[in-house]
């Protein structure tokens, strides 16, 4: 048995069924398994990028927090110190309002002091006056004796 | 080449029977098959390298084109083995995916060109060589054994070797008296024993009928321009009609040698499926 017409047909036989596989079975076969491994690829990426955005997600949410307690924190001093400073402001407040009205308390004493002093002046010149002339029994010109009466006054003042 | 004078009906008988012929050792029952057995053990590396091979680069990433492929080939078998062996096995799905490759690797010899592998062998000064170990008895009656010893096997496994010989006398027949039950048991053995019997005879001959036919059938279709010459006009006549008869019985022969693969390793699955389950 040699190389033969017959083998060589057998061989073309074989040749046309293969050819017949390879444009009608082989399509289907090869989608398929490309259709598995683009499946399980884009499962594999989906992971993956699931995962990344899980570390995204986590990386964020921890500078937020972050950023909040700053953010609290400078709060809560900003409010410390505006605190301080009202009540700086209202111990000054009070502080000059004090003094103003020891002030105006000291000008009224003053005011009623000398008002008080004039009015006494006054009363013990005439009560001078009247002891006087009584004591002359005479009436006393208070025009003639007005230098002495204004003087007596003035003493009468001083020895207050 | 031939001459178209030694045609005739001795010459195709010759073909026909020479091809038929295996390449063997020894006489009656030492005789080495020696071709199918050499074909079976290079079918076997093949597919044992190939898988393995795979499976050692094989990666939990995106996988390639021939990981797909095994990938399919085995999630196909372990589905069915799931569906049909209820029992837990680690040998069942390994076991029925060998014997599909490897009994699918064995048929696909036969979509070789008849002529190829023996007009090669005839070159190097072996004279007789038969391609399709499965088209052997001796290969497919050796695997149904194996199937045989398995079933044996998983019977006493499930069962317990004192179910498993309770079995023997006390099914398909069930009897509640104990008289009944021994009336029956000679019954029950008989039908057991030929139930047991015939399975690995029926399991190697429907594989080796369909094989062998399927290459007899080839080598009949190739008798059509046997000993043809160029010169002759018989042989544009012949050609054609040969090409068209091999090329129809090659695509149909794919699916007879895929359909014959799988029934065997579907009947192994339901056989060990039958002997652990209890009745």
């Amino acid at each position: 048995m040699s190389i033969t017409i017959t083998l060589i047909i057998q061989g073309f036989a074989l040749f046309l069924v293969a050819w017949l596989v390879m444009k009608l079975g082989w399509p289907s076969i090869i989608g398929a398994i490309e259709e598995r491994q683009k499946r399980i690829a884009d499962g594999l990426a989906a992971a993956d990028r699931g995962q990344k955005d899980l570390d995204d997600a986590k990386a964020q949410a921890l500078e937020i927090v972050r950023e909040a307690r700053t953010k609290a924190a400078q709060i809560v001093e900003q409010a410390n110190r505006r605190g301080n400073e009202v009540v700086e402001e209202a111990r000054g407040t009070a502080v000059a309002e004090g003094e103003r009205l020891i002030a105006v308390a000291r000008d009224e004493i003053a005011t009623q002091t000398s008002r008080a002093r004039g009015e006494l002046r006054n009363e013990v010149a005439h009560l001078a006056l009247a002891g006087a002339s009584q004591l002359l029994q005479r009436e006393i010109d208070p025009k003639a004796h007005a230098q002495l009466l204004e003087e007596l006054a003035t003493r009468i003042a001083a020895t207050r | 080449m031939r001459t178209m004078a030694a045609e005739g009906p001795e010459n195709m008988t010759g073909y026909i029977s020479h091809h038929l012929v295996h390449l063997s050792t020894g006489e009656g029952f030492r005789a080495l098959h020696l071709d199918s057995i050499f074909f079976k053990l290079v079918l076997a590396l093949f597919f044992i390298v190939l898988f393995i091979g795979v499976a050692r680069r094989a990666t939990s990433g995106v996988p390639g084109k021939l990981q797909c492929a095994i990938e399919m080939l085995v999630e196909w078998v372990d589905g069915l083995v799931k569906e049909t062996f209820h029992g837990r096995s680690q040998l069942i799905a390994p076991l029925a995916l060998t014997v599909f490759c490897l009994t699918f690797l064995m048929n696909f010899m036969d979509m070789l060109p008849v002529d190829l592998l023996p007009a090669a062998a005839h070159h190097v000064g072996i004279e007789h060589l038969r391609v399709v170990p499965t088209a052997d008895l001796s290969t497919t009656f050796g695997m149904a054994i194996c199937v045989f010893l398995l079933i044996q096997y998983y019977g006493i496994k499930h069962k317990g070797l004192g179910g498993f010989l309770t079995e023997f006398v006390t099914v398909p027949f069930h009897a509640d008296g104990i008289v009944a039950k021994i009336l029956l048991a000679p019954a029950n053995l008989l039908l057991r024993l030929i139930e047991e019997g015939v399975r690995p005879v029926s399991l190697s001959l429907r594989l080796f009928g369909n094989m062998y036919a399927g290459e007899l059938i080839f080598i009949l279709i190739a008798c059509m321009t046997l000993g043809a010459s160029l010169g002759s006009g018989l042989t544009y006549v012949m050609g054609p009609l040969q090409l068209i008869a091999g090329f129809v019985w090659t695509g149909f022969h794919v699916l007879i040698i895929t359909l014959q693969a799988f029934i065997f390793m579907m009947l192994t699955v339901v056989y060990l499926s039958m002997a652990a389950e209890h009745h």
